[in-house]
């Protein structure tokens, strides 16, 4: 599709907010109060401010963010639920020199592409990954997901997540940072603007990790749905800050030594 | 040109890098694995890229994406691997990228075991994967076919936009035989008008198997079809041995064939006129070809290191002209010459019946 051209304001007011040049003017499907809006403009900044429209490759997983290619204004390719970590190694090993990133939902990462987020991490696979974890599946209609906290009710643990049944959550980002082929391994939130500053700084950061050829990059982003929580939008991002972060804390968990001076 | 021996994994490897491929992602597993351990020598070599993956999964998933590119990549596995990579395969077929799949097959179903069998030929003439598309697969009989037959798969891949297997058995795999190489060829610089490598210059190029809109799905399909049609135009191949005269047609593909072959010669030697044929696109299949032997001759014997898979695509070109019998072996044993040689003498002396069953017959001669 087309980009059309940012429309000049015909004021003498300054433009200080505007789409991003690898944000696409598109509509999105996403539901009203979902973060994933917010998390696709701060990797289209970062893109833009890195100057890498031109040669990124983003890759779409199954999820709710199925879509994300038709979003983004840079070549994207829709993986296989949970493949987009293998996905992007093919892409990166014949292409070293593009930056490739793929963006997952938790069923799409710490569920069904277990096998393929640890291994390429352990490689040190020099790709980021964008893991939007909202502890639930929102486009199948908010089933239990490996990271639904204890009791939280879904479609497919009606009575609450008995984690004598159905296990306990998985906190990815741990994991991660434990392989040593991880470069920059934080989790984020998304719930007040002042968490969505230091979610851009981590992205831009888990960029840079690629751009130096560091390793593996990954930043968790608390996300919400208030669709499949049944919650107001408002209502969703504060039970992300009293529900969420206590159980999936925030902050870095592998920072490489050459991104620890970096001012971004 | 110089003859090697070569060991059949290791020449199908070797034919890939002459071949141009870029890129190859792989899994161990019996009897294909040299096929990856070459690669792991001889693609750094060649500045080219190579990864023992962490499963056949991932590994038809880093085959997937670097197909996005538009280099030539290629994976190799066994028919366990196959039914791994079936979700991978779906998915490359429905973004319509070009990549090569070498299948050495062995015997099944399960964990079976590592012998030589015929046992994936209906997975992977349906592509293995769910969905509407029709993948082309290559046959070879000889470690100097297989070869040959890389070399092949790689241009029809991009030629038609789809996958290609390249189906050998566990002995085709395994055997030492004398081979010329191609030249190598140079992996191609330009990139297909397609592919995704960062919209340089250009509007941002979306690679996808996903059309919601299920008029857009069906466009997909047709397109799929069409390309299917003009590779059932263009592609189908076969070898004929001893057709001209023959009253008697044995039928068999890959290590069978050849198997087959040896009987046929002795039956000659005898002075039946009895002749070969080999399918070697087994998708597409030569239907046509069959069906004009079927017109023209007296019986039909098909060998196959199965349960009867080609069989039924057999029964179904000869249209009932000609009654058909049925010969396999399965679970990774392979039939001797002797064997076939037999079932051409029974040809002869008890004519089947065009009422006869040929699995039917066979199994009860095989479980007495």
């Amino acid at each position: 599709m087309t980009v059309a051209a940012p429309t000049k304001p015909k004021t003498t007011l300054k433009m200080v907010y505007q789409r991003p040049e690898a944000l696409a003017d598109t509509p999105t499907h996403y539901c009203p109060g979902c973060t994933h809006g917010v998390a696709h403009r701060l990797v289209a900044e970062v893109i833009d401010e890195m100057g890498l429209r031109e040669k990124t490759i983003g890759i779409a997983p199954v999820g709710c963010a199925v879509l994300a290619y038709d979003y983004f204004e840079f070549d994207g390719v829709e993986a296989a639920h949970g493949r987009a970590p293998a996905m992007a190694t093919g892409i990166k090993r014949v292409l070293p020199d593009r930056i490739v990133f793929t963006y997952q939902g938790d069923g799409d990462l710490a569920s069904i592409g277990m096998g393929e987020i640890v291994h390429a991490a352990a490689r040190g696979e020099r790709i980021t990954v964008i893991f939007i974890n909202n502890a639930i599946y929102g486009m199948t209609g908010g089933q239990m997901a490996p990271t639904t906290l204890p009791n939280q009710i879904t479609t497919s643990s009606p009575g609450g997540r008995d984690v004598a049944v159905q296990g306990f959550p998985i906190r990815m980002s741990e994991i991660l940072a434990t392989l040593d082929g991880a470069a920059y391994v934080v989790r984020r939130s998304m719930h007040d603007p002042a968490n969505i500053r230091k979610a851009k700084k981590a992205i831009r950061l888990a960029f840079e990790a690629q751009v130096r050829g560091l390793g593996f990059s990954l930043v968790e982003l608390l996300s919400t749905c208030p669709t499949n929580w049944k919650m107001t939008p408002a209502e969703a991002m504060n039970w992300v800050r009293d529900n969420m972060v206590p159980a999936y804390p925030l902050g870095d968990y592998k920072v490489a030594p050459e991104l620890q001076k970096l001012r971004v | 040109m110089t003859r090697q021996l070569l060991k059949g994994n290791v020449a199908m490897a070797e034919a890939a890098i002459r071949a141009g491929v870029e890129a190859y992602f792989g899994y161990p597993i019996t009897p294909q694995s040299e096929l990856l351990e070459w690669m792991a020598k001889r693609m750094p070599e060649e500045g080219r890229a190579f990864l023992q993956a962490e499963s056949e999964v991932a590994a038809i998933n880093m085959v997937y994406g670097a197909a996005c590119t538009g280099a030539r990549v290629m994976t190799s596995t066994s028919g366990p691997g196959i039914s791994l990579m079936a979700e991978g395969i779906s998915y490359i077929a429905g973004t319509e990228v070009p990549a090569v799949i070498v299948d050495v097959m062995r015997g099944g179903p399960g964990l079976g075991n590592i012998a030589p069998s015929q046992g994936d030929y209906r997975q992977v003439i349906h592509g293995a994967g769910h969905g509407d598309f029709f993948p082309l697969v290559l046959a070879p009989a000889s470690v100097q076919e297989a070869v040959d037959l890389i070399g092949e798969a790689f241009d029809l891949a991009e030629k038609y936009r789809t996958i290609v297997f390249v189906v050998a058995d566990g002995s085709i795999g395994q055997m030492m035989e004398p081979v010329s190489l191609p030249e190598p060829r140079p992996p191609r610089r330009e990139r297909p008008d397609w592919a995704v490598g960062g919209a340089e210059g250009r509007p941002a190029r979306r690679l996808t198997s996903l059309y919601l809109k299920p008029e857009v799905e069906e466009e997909v399909n047709l397109r799929l079809v069409q390309r299917w049609q003009a590779m059932e135009a263009n592609e189908i191949r076969y070898r004929e041995y001893y057709l001209d005269d023959a009253e008697y047609v044995v039928l068999g593909f890959g290590t069978a064939g050849r198997v087959a072959l040896s009987a046929v010669r002795a039956a000659r030697a005898e002075g039946i006129k009895v002749g070969l044929f080999r399918p070697v696109s087994l998708r597409p299949f030569p239907t046509e070809a069959i069906r004009d032997l079927a017109a023209r001759s007296k019986a039909f014997l098909v060998v196959e290191m199965n349960g009867g898979q080609m069989l039924d695509d057999v029964q179904a070109a000869a249209q009932g002209q000609v009654p058909v019998r049925f010969y396999g072996r399965m679970g990774g044993m392979v039939p001797f010459p002797d064997e076939v040689l037999a079932e051409i003498h029974a040809l002869v002396s008890e004519p089947p019946t065009p009422a006869e069953a040929p699995r039917a017959r066979w199994l009860a001669q095989m479980v007495s």
